[in-house]
């Protein structure tokens, strides 16, 4: 039997989630539509569901020592106009939906929904986010990259929660974030690209780079990232072609509703070019 | 069926409902505030806007489970305001309305966006606007509505 639950507190969702399955609705932006069904019909889920929307003890922003802590039931509206978001995350989150979902929808919602083309996950994995789970006995530790294992897959097990994200404090010279879509706001991306790098006395002391929906998770290669260390602009020219041969191997996107394969591979090299030509 | 309490348009409630049942379909089947349109249904036009707490959402992406305690106000309720008085004469004066049928979500984006900047610039309203689509002006009245709306109302928001 499908069952629908809405705990008030933490502790109330975790002792629910050891004895079932549950859908964990956060804001519902996704699910809503993932479920929808006729008009003046409720929403018709094939599994039992957990309303988190009371768990307002989950809904805050603080800044650690290292890191930045988001609560898993804050609104992206909230961590938009929060003064201690990182800028790439700003950019990001301003090109997500619009102002009415930024309202409700929420960034774990985003991580656990585990889409592809899930804009905050490229920024997250740039970031290097760390996400806590939760369950009635104790709380793990896991990086972003770890948590999302395919379309639609993710590391969580049935009795956990995302509880919070933790984004790590970082200095760049500078930052940029395109995402490709067919209109200004609630589009869903054909491609995102996000790229960040470091200068100290002309020498690229950091530099990463991120893609969104052109593979089955977001693409990040940290070994690519080191063979541009240490090195002027100059001679990561020199070094572009060779670059732009290394992540054509690792961009390997598909034909769908949204775009083409062809479009998005082409277009994210063009990306990755653009940004090493600007640095 | 759960028993949910909110407040819509000032008045305290408490309802049995589904709790997957939209905040759509309750107000414009159970309340009676058919002022809230449906449109695509899936968050991309904004007809179906509502104000949760003085902040637009998409009541169409709302199960009722997450109206719990929260303060619901449509266009209805909103319309009893001055600050309505003022978006009306603006959205007349500028020919904001044509067809009329994303008009209560204009509005209600038009609070929110107001609510957070009163004196708004050409980009906070075009971002403001974003999550509501319009057949018929062509977006420029609307923008222009706005823009009167927050001189005519100087002081109100």
């Amino acid at each position: 039997m499908v069952r629908q639950v809405m705990p008030t507190t933490l502790n109330e969702a975790l002792e629910l989630l050891e004895n079932e399955n549950y859908v964990l609705f956060a804001g519902g932006t996704d699910l809503m539509v993932q479920n929808r069904s006729w008009s003046e019909t409720p929403v018709a889920f094939k599994q039992s569901v957990m309303y988190l929307g009371m768990l307002s003890e989950l809904d805050y922003i603080r800044k650690e020592e290292d890191y930045l802590a988001i609560g898993a039931m804050t609104s992206l509206e909230t961590i938009l106009h929060h003064p201690d978001t990182p800028e790439i995350m700003k950019a990001i989150i301003s090109e997500m939906a619009s102002p009415g979902i930024r309202n409700i929808a929420t960034l774990a919602g985003n991580i656990g929904n585990a889409s592809p083309a899930g804009d905050s996950l490229v920024g997250l994995y740039l970031l290097d986010g760390m996400l806590v789970l939760k369950n009635h006995h104790g709380e793990r530790l896991i990086r972003i990259h770890d948590f999302i294992l395919g379309p639609r897959k993710t590391a969580l097990k049935g009795n956990e929660l995302i509880a919070e994200i933790r984004i790590p404090h970082v200095v760049f010279s500078k930052t940029v974030f395109h995402k490709i879509g067919p209109r200004k706001a609630d589009a869903i991306s054909k491609l995102s690209f996000c790229g960040a790098y470091k200068l100290e006395q002309d020498i690229i002391t950091d530099i990463r780079i991120t893609f969104g929906a052109v593979y089955m998770t977001i693409v990040r290669n940290k070994e690519l990232e080191q063979k541009m260390l240490c090195k002027t602009k100059q001679e990561l020219l020199a070094m572009l072609d060779e670059l732009v041969n290394d992540y054509d191997q690792l961009i390997q996107p598909i034909d769908d509703q949204r775009s083409s394969r062809i479009y998005r591979k082409q277009v994210a090299l063009n990306l990755l070019q653009k940004f090493i030509r600007e640095i | 069926m759960t028993k949910i309490d909110f407040c819509l348009n000032g008045t305290a409630i408490s309802v049995d409902c589904d709790l997957s049942e939209r905040l759509l379909d309750f107000l414009r089947t159970k309340s009676g505030n058919t002022g809230v349109k449906e449109g695509c249904g899936e968050g991309e036009c904004g007809a179906c806007a509502v104000l949760m707490n003085g902040k637009i959402v998409n009541s169409c992406m709302v199960p009722m489970a997450n109206v719990a305690k929260k303060n619901i106000v449509t266009i209805e309720g909103f319309a009893k305001t001055e600050r309505f008085k003022i978006l009306e004469k603006a959205f007349s004066e500028t020919g904001g309305v044509q067809c009329g049928f994303c008009t209560p979500g204009m509005i209600i984006a038009s609070e929110s966006l107001l609510n957070t900047y009163p004196h708004p610039s050409e980009d906070e309203i075009k971002i403001g606007m974003s999550g509501n689509l319009c057949r018929c002006t062509g977006y420029n009245m609307i923008i222009d509505a706005v823009k009167l709306a927050a001189k005519l109302g100087d002081g109100l928001w």
